[in-house]
């Protein structure tokens, strides 16, 4: 019963979802354009809503923000294993690297973060696992 | 071939300043009669350690900045290794990274120079194509 509801509503929103991508709607990190229907029931993913393409910003309630390279928008470029304060902030609580997907650092930022990273663990300024004691 | 290194060692923490300054004076020494010449020292200070190392949790820090070539890195290494107070280092090539943070700066500073006139209507998004490419670069 439920099943039939949600494909209802997916096809009710057929024609507006299929013309999202078109809309720019792709880049904010919405990689399932169909699947917008039948998660709505998460909230942080987009509610049901025939927003029209136009609609960026302002239409949608909890508008997930793009994630950005740091160092692309401040402009960073030096990243060194000297500089503890920068690298902590892609290194977990137990001491792993974040993954791109997750901190929005651009390929070839990530890279040279991963190598700082190594570079300062050797040093012992990061740890290699669990927090620094 | 002149080669730029950083050099980034950690002695005991119970090291007294003033052996630190013999063991950074012997190390100079060895720079200067291998060829090479110490562009900096800088005593970083006692610092907590990340982890535990040879039984310790700080350690004082030393950056000792060297040009030479490999030769130079290979003694100076050997060196640390066995002078016993040392209980981690960790030897950096900077020269080209500096070199390519170089061209980006002049790269910078002549756009930023330039675009007073240029016809960037459509300026953010332009900018920001623009810039991606010479961050990889």
């Amino acid at each position: 019963m439920a099943e039939e509801i949600r494909a209802m509503a997916a096809a009710a929103h057929g024609s507006p979802v299929g013309e999202r991508p078109a809309g720019g709607d792709r880049p904010s990190g919405g990689d399932r354009p169909s699947g917008g229907g039948d998660r709505s029931d998460r909230g942080e993913r987009r509610p049901p809503r025939p927003g029209g393409p136009g609609g960026r910003e302002g239409g949608r309630k909890y508008f997930r923000r793009k994630k950005v390279c740091k160092f692309c928008v401040e402009k960073i470029e030096a990243i060194n294993y000297k500089d503890v304060r920068l690298l902590a902030q892609f290194v977990a609580e137990s001491g792993k690297i974040v993954p791109r997907r997750l901190t929005g650092v651009c390929t070839p930022h990530q890279r040279r973060l991963s190598a700082a990273i190594k570079q300062a663990r050797n040093i012992a300024l990061l740890p290699f696992a669990g927090r620094a004691s | 071939m002149n080669r730029t290194y950083e050099l980034m060692f950690i002695v005991r923490p119970d090291m007294v300043e003033e052996e630190q300054d013999k063991l950074i004076s012997t190390l100079e020494t060895a720079v200067t009669s291998s060829g090479g010449n110490v562009k900096s020292v800088e005593k970083m200070g006692k610092r907590r350690l990340a982890y535990m190392v040879r039984r310790f949790h700080d350690g004082i820090y030393v950056l000792l900045t060297v040009e030479g070539g490999g030769g130079l890195i290979h003694e100076l290494e050997r060196r640390l290794r066995v002078t016993e107070p040392v209980i981690k280092f960790i030897t950096v090539r900077i020269d080209e990274e500096q070199k390519r943070l170089d061209k980006i700066k002049a790269i910078r500073d002549a756009r930023r120079k330039t675009p007073p006139a240029p016809p960037t209507t459509p300026a953010p998004t332009a900018e920001a194509g623009g810039e991606t490419p010479a961050a990889t670069a």
